[in-house]
């Protein structure tokens, strides 16, 4: 019996297509993967599911009647539940309490009767927990649990896992799948949202697989191979690369990462031993999917994250550990990779230009407003960015944001350009632009670093693809090398080719 | 507690139709007043003769328009303090006791240097009380960037330790031996501020709040230091990416804030009170916040601001005089303008929309 | 001695009495997230309010009801504020307490100016529990406030803030309203529940002053106690229990000094050393507590759904 049947679903976000009329259908009792990379839809199909997005078109059957999920509230009362990657948790407050918080009707917190309920609950799933815990002493995995739990606790017939094991460590993994069989035995179904392959081939009895928005295929999980799944995870129409066929120039080593170590807000390690080298003259892609470290790696090089180990050299010289000041002066290009937290909104697009390089306008501590003027407005021309030297830059769309961004570094000549997801958001016309700009800096020499989630980005940019997989560089190839199976087999974990 | 389905919710728009931007303050004078008058109208008299002996009489008589300057001293000191620290993104709440700090240097200061001719004794009150002012916001400010301990209540608690160290030297050391009263000895003349009109009680204080604002104005538009404060204050993590030392930024900013509240004691007592009182502010510290949030956390702002309430402050005198409303329908309408402006600063950033 | 240190005790409870009110009020404002300095202001008003009633229709009870009400209505004028609009709390906080004390001198000044004795009304007395007995008749002659306030106020607000639903929602806006929006719970309303209560309380603080204490209304009356209970709140912990045992020490230290000023002591400290020495602790409290400190994750930060 399919107790959820996704008809046909179509969502667009403006001119992007999330969901490109895709049918899905969930078994009772079965553990279902939902794969791909990012962007590719998996996340929306579930929103949608969840009551959280509302989708254009198609239908939803929920145990074969069709149903209309307006919130989050109507997905529970169907017996759907959902656990994301943020735990909706208040730390201070026990298992119990957190489980029952806004399912109890009653004035009165009775602690022992929610206690026993919630244990009596967590017995029957297999889960184990202490109700009395208090949350903020769990682990990241015991969190998970309390979160799985509260979903069960409203009777969830159907759970979302979005990403589960994103946030765990291994031993914490084997405790998620354990308890992922004991579910199935309850009869329940379960969406395992995910891009690791070798979890997926693990854990789950069939796999839909979804690319740009669109179902590839839903296969049996024995009857398919993980190189195919990987194929059809990152196939393309058009697997080329669209870039000048310059040779690789001289192989001057301009930014040098050896065995680099960072752990994250956690304190937990998420960059374990990453050595990578960055040629004068060419594009360096970082390809993974996101939450993989890359996050963490530009933080760490651009000065916003202290690295535990290993180093940072720019033609040769150590910077390891130094400020942000001191990178930029040392020839480090550094492009925030959240423009809204980049740039300090409130500010006019002059003084953001001018932010990193305050010392050059200043003569004894007063700045030189006409300088100052003069090299914004200089930029402003040079970069084609849409506004005037004294708007507010919170004014500006994402992708003259952006071109402030890369102004206030390219002009600079930089030796090195560290550009994490530079285009994010931004809609065609200015993707193709900064896209040019960063081939333009290649041209001039800069060595780039280019950590992208965006997969064809990488691929029409980079002369070499190094792949991220949990915290580690698992392999890195030439860009002519690059074919969908061993790309998707190392972004995906299965294959490490160190 | 159900999320219960208000019909109409405020939905955020990023900039407020242009037309409503020049009504703005208009609409809080207006909003304003119209409190004011309820108020008035519950003294039995009426208000648009109280409004005129509140707000236009004080402007008609020079008497009265010098006693509004003089009233706007300490509020422009304390404003300009405030607008340093707020800037930043320092909350500064503790100008009250770094006001009395600066009092009490030139209390101390008003004596030992009577020897001195004034062209040295003011300039040396003035110094020694922004050091008072500075060393009594450095405990919280160091607190604050070295361990991140919320400046706001700790500046509160040091406003309460200031008073009782005040009170304790009045009724101490400090308390007149002559009269018994609670008073520091009179400072030596030539540590007072002289007058800058003779015979009115208009003194250099004047001068000297003046300069603060423009060094506020300098600070923040020309000076490197000055973009670094805002930025901090608008933007910490993008100050920081950028490689602004966001620490070294705040204590500075919090010293300075200090420092020049420290002066506005200075002031009270120099250029007033000639002792140190335990009354010698009313509140300033704290209707500076008012000012610097009113005056929109920029010079020209806080020179407006400060004048605008030397006139409520001023106003309210007269028509207490004159009409027996009690004098602190000033306190009040200060009050109710900061709040509506709130309000409304807010309100246009938002339109109310049905909600679907 | 014994006199003394009966009286001390007696002293201590009296004196604790609005200021424990007034950080029980504070305390539950807090633990829903929202700093509110308006607390000086409530209290002032709130005494003025209890007085003037009181005076003008010859009923206490009532003059206690209308200050109590005084307070939850700006309890939720704080709400309109920092959970409707967003406004920075500290700055509306401040705004309230300077609206608050203006329009209570306004109106004092107006019906009782010109006076040179501060106007008095019969204020409730205190209850007298065994009065012959030389250890316990002085310190159980407290007024009925105080006791309803330790033994009835403080346990309540325990028990609501751990033991209800209520609480479990109060408590869990303080600290991640995400979390509580995500369960259904409406996050505003539950904000503004915690600034009405703590508000009512604020008010009944500055009303035992002017109805208890002292049968009067004078400009001092609250002199700070509001950043006192402030101080209290962060002292304790945001725990009810703690928060009242630390408004006994900062009473008690009060009561002290009045006592041995008194006496006449002569002390090579100034007696306004006693008063300090709490706010000194309170800070350093603060730095101890530190980076781990319990204060509820989400105070100060405005909620909006994204």
């Amino acid at each position: 019996m399919f107790i959820v049947k996704m008809q046909s679903i179509t969502k667009r976000f403006g001119d992007v297509i999330a969901n490109d009329h895709v049918n899905f259908q969930l078994k009772k009792g079965e553990v279902h993967a939902l794969l791909g990379e990012n962007g590719a839809g998996k996340t929306t199909l579930m929103r949608i599911l969840y009551g959280l997005y509302h989708p254009d078109s198609g239908v939803i059957k929920v145990k074969e009647q069709p149903v209309v999920i307006h919130s989050p509230k109507d997905a529970i009362q169907l017996g759907i539940g959902m656990v994301t990657q943020h735990f909706a948790l208040v730390p201070p407050l026990t298992v119990a309490e957190n489980v029952v918080l806004g399912y109890q009707n009653s004035f009165v917190l009775n602690q022992t009767q929610i206690e026993e309920s919630v244990a009596e609950a967590a017995r029957r799933f297999g889960i184990e927990i202490n109700p009395r815990a208090i949350v903020r002493h769990l682990s990241v995995g015991q969190r998970q649990r309390v979160e799985i739990l509260k979903a069960l606790y409203r009777n969830a017939e159907v759970l979302i896992l979005d990403e589960p094991t994103a946030v765990l460590i291994p031993q914490e993994v084997d405790a998620l799948f354990e308890t992922l069989e004991h579910l199935k035995q309850e009869g329940l179904s379960v969406i395992f949202i995910s891009h690791k392959l070798h979890e997926v081939t693990q854990i789950t009895d069939r796999v839909t697989v979804l690319r740009d928005g669109k179902v590839v295929g839903t296969v049996n999980t024995a009857d398919v191979t993980q190189k195919e799944l990987a194929a059809m995870m990152v196939g393309r129409e058009a697997f080329g690369v669209s870039r000048p066929d310059t040779a690789a120039s001289a192989q001057k080593p301009v930014l040098e990462l050896v065995n680099l170590c960072a752990n994250d807000d956690k304190h937990l390690p998420v960059l374990k031993n990453v050595s990578l080298t960055v040629y004068e003259g060419e594009i360096l892609g970082i390809a993974g999917v996101g939450g993989n470290g890359q996050k963490e790696l530009a933080e760490t090089i651009c000065g916003v994250r202290q690295p535990t180990a290993g180093k940072i050299m720019v033609e040769g010289q150590d910077v390891t550990g130094k400020s942000p000041s001191e990178l930029t002066k040392a020839g480090l290009g550094r492009i925030p990779e959240d423009r809204h937290e980049g740039l300090v909104q409130q500010l006019t697009v002059t003084e953001n230009i001018v932010l990193e390089h305050l010392d050059e306008f200043t003569r004894n501590g007063v700045l030189d407003h006409k300088a100052i003027r003069h090299y914004a407005n200089e930029l402003i021309q040079q970069f084609q960015i849409k506004a005037k030297p004294n708007d507010l830059t919170r004014t500006l769309s994402g992708g003259n944001m952006q071109k402030v961004l890369l102004a206030r570094v390219l002009s600079r000549q930089p030796k090195v350009i560290i550009a994490p997801q530079p285009t994010r958001g931004l809609d065609i016309s200015a993707t193709d632009y900064v896209r040019q700009q960063l081939l333009e800096q290649r041209q001039r020499g800069a060595a780039i670093l280019l950590i992208s989630e965006d997969l064809d980005e990488i691929l029409a940019l980079s002369d070499r693809i190094a792949v991220i997989y949990e915290g580690e560089i698992v392999g890195t190839l030439p860009a002519a090398e690059a074919t969908p199976e061993r790309l998707g087999l190392l972004m995906s974990g299965a294959v490490k080719e160190h | 507690m159900e999320a219960k389905r208000f019909p109409y919710q405020l939905v955020k728009t990023n900039t407020p139709p242009l037309w409503m931007r020049p009504l703005i303050p208009a609409l809080i004078l207006l909003t304003t007043f119209l409190i004011t008058a309820g108020l008035i109208l519950t003294a039995q008299v009426n208000p648009f003769q109280a409004y005129y002996y509140f707000l236009i009489s004080p402007l008609s008589s020079q008497v009265s328009f010098l006693e509004l300057l003089v009233k706007a001293i300490p509020l422009m000191l304390t404003g300009v303090a405030v607008t340093f620290a707020f800037a930043t993104g320092y909350y500064n709440i503790g100008a009250e006791g770094q006001l009395y700090a600066g009092a009490i240097a030139a209390a101390w200061l008003g004596i030992v240097l009577g020897g001195l001719p004034p062209f040295l004794a003011i300039p040396l009150m003035i110094i020694g009380g922004f050091m008072a002012g500075m060393a009594w916001a450095l405990i919280p400010a160091l607190l604050k960037v070295r361990l991140a301990v919320d400046e706001v209540v700790t500046t509160l608690l040091m406003n309460s330790i200031m008073a009782y160290i005040v009170s304790a030297l009045l009724n101490g050391p400090w308390r007149d031996p002559i009269s018994g009263w609670p008073q520091s000895p009179e400072i030596a003349e030539s540590t007072m501020f002289f007058k800058l009109i003779p015979r009115s009680r208009l003194h250099f204080g004047f001068i000297v709040g003046l300069v603060a604002i423009a060094v506020l104005w300098y600070v923040m538009t020309q000076t490197s230091f000055g973009l670094k404060m805002r930025a901090v204050g608008l933007g910490k993590t993008a100050a920081q990416f950028a490689g602004i030392n966001v620490g070294r930024t705040t204590l500075i900013a919090a010293l300075i804030s200090g420092g020049i509240a420290g002066i506005a004691g200075v002031s009270e007592v120099a250029g007033i009170q000639y002792h140190l009182i335990g009354d010698l502010s009313a509140h300033y510290g704290y209707t500076g916040v008012i000012i610097a949030t009113l005056g929109g956390l920029n010079a020209i702002g806080v020179f407006v601001a400060s004048l605008f309430f030397g006139l409520i402050d001023t106003g309210a005198q007269t028509v207490s005089r004159a009409m027996g409303v009690p004098v602190y329908l000033g306190e009040f309408t200060q009050a109710v303008m900061l709040l509506v402006a709130l309000g409304m600063y807010l309100l246009q950033r938002y339109r109310i929309v049905r909600r679907v | 001695m014994e006199v003394f240190l009966v009286n001390l005790i007696a002293a201590t409870f009296r004196v604790s009495t609005p200021i424990v009110l007034a950080a029980i009020g504070e305390t539950y404002s807090e633990r829903a997230g929202i700093l509110n300095l308006g607390i000086e202001g409530i209290m002032y008003f709130g005494a003025f309010v209890g007085f003037f009633v009181a005076d003008k229709s010859g009923s206490l009870w009532l003059g206690l009801l209308i200050a109590i009400l005084s307070g939850v209505l700006f309890g939720l004028l704080m709400g309109f504020f920092t959970v409707t609009l967003g406004v920075n709390q500290h700055v509306s906080g401040l705004g309230i307490t300077l609206l608050l004390t203006g329009l209570t001198l306004y109106v004092f000044r107006l019906f009782y100016g010109g006076r040179t004795v501060p106007p008095s009304i019969p204020s409730f007395q205190t209850l007298k529990i065994l009065p012959d007995n030389p250890i316990l008749g002085p310190i159980l002659s407290q007024y009925w406030l105080t006791y309803v306030t330790f033994l009835l106020i403080v346990p309540l607000a325990w028990w609501i803030l751990y033991r209800t639903n209520f609480g479990l929602k109060i408590r869990s806006v303080g600290e991640n309203p995400e979390a509580v929006d995500a369960a259904g719970i409406s996050v505003p309303a539950v904000r503004y529940a915690a600034l009405a209560i703590g508000g009512g309380l604020m008010a009944a603080g500055g009303a035992f002053l002017s109805l208890f204490q002292l049968g009067a209304f004078t400009h001092g009356i609250i002199s700070g106690r509001g950043w006192v209970a402030i101080a209290i709140v962060i002292f304790g912990n945001w725990h009810p229990i703690r928060v009242m045992l630390g408004g006994l020490i900062f009473g008690g230290t009060f009561a002290l000094q009045l006592r041995l000023q008194a006496m006449g002591l002569q002390l090579p400290i100034p007696y306004e050393t006693f008063l300090a020495l709490p706010y000194v602790v309170t800070i350093i409290a603060l730095v101890i507590a530190g980076r781990n400190a319990s204060y509820p994750a989400a105070l100060l930060k405005p909620y909006r759904r994204e």
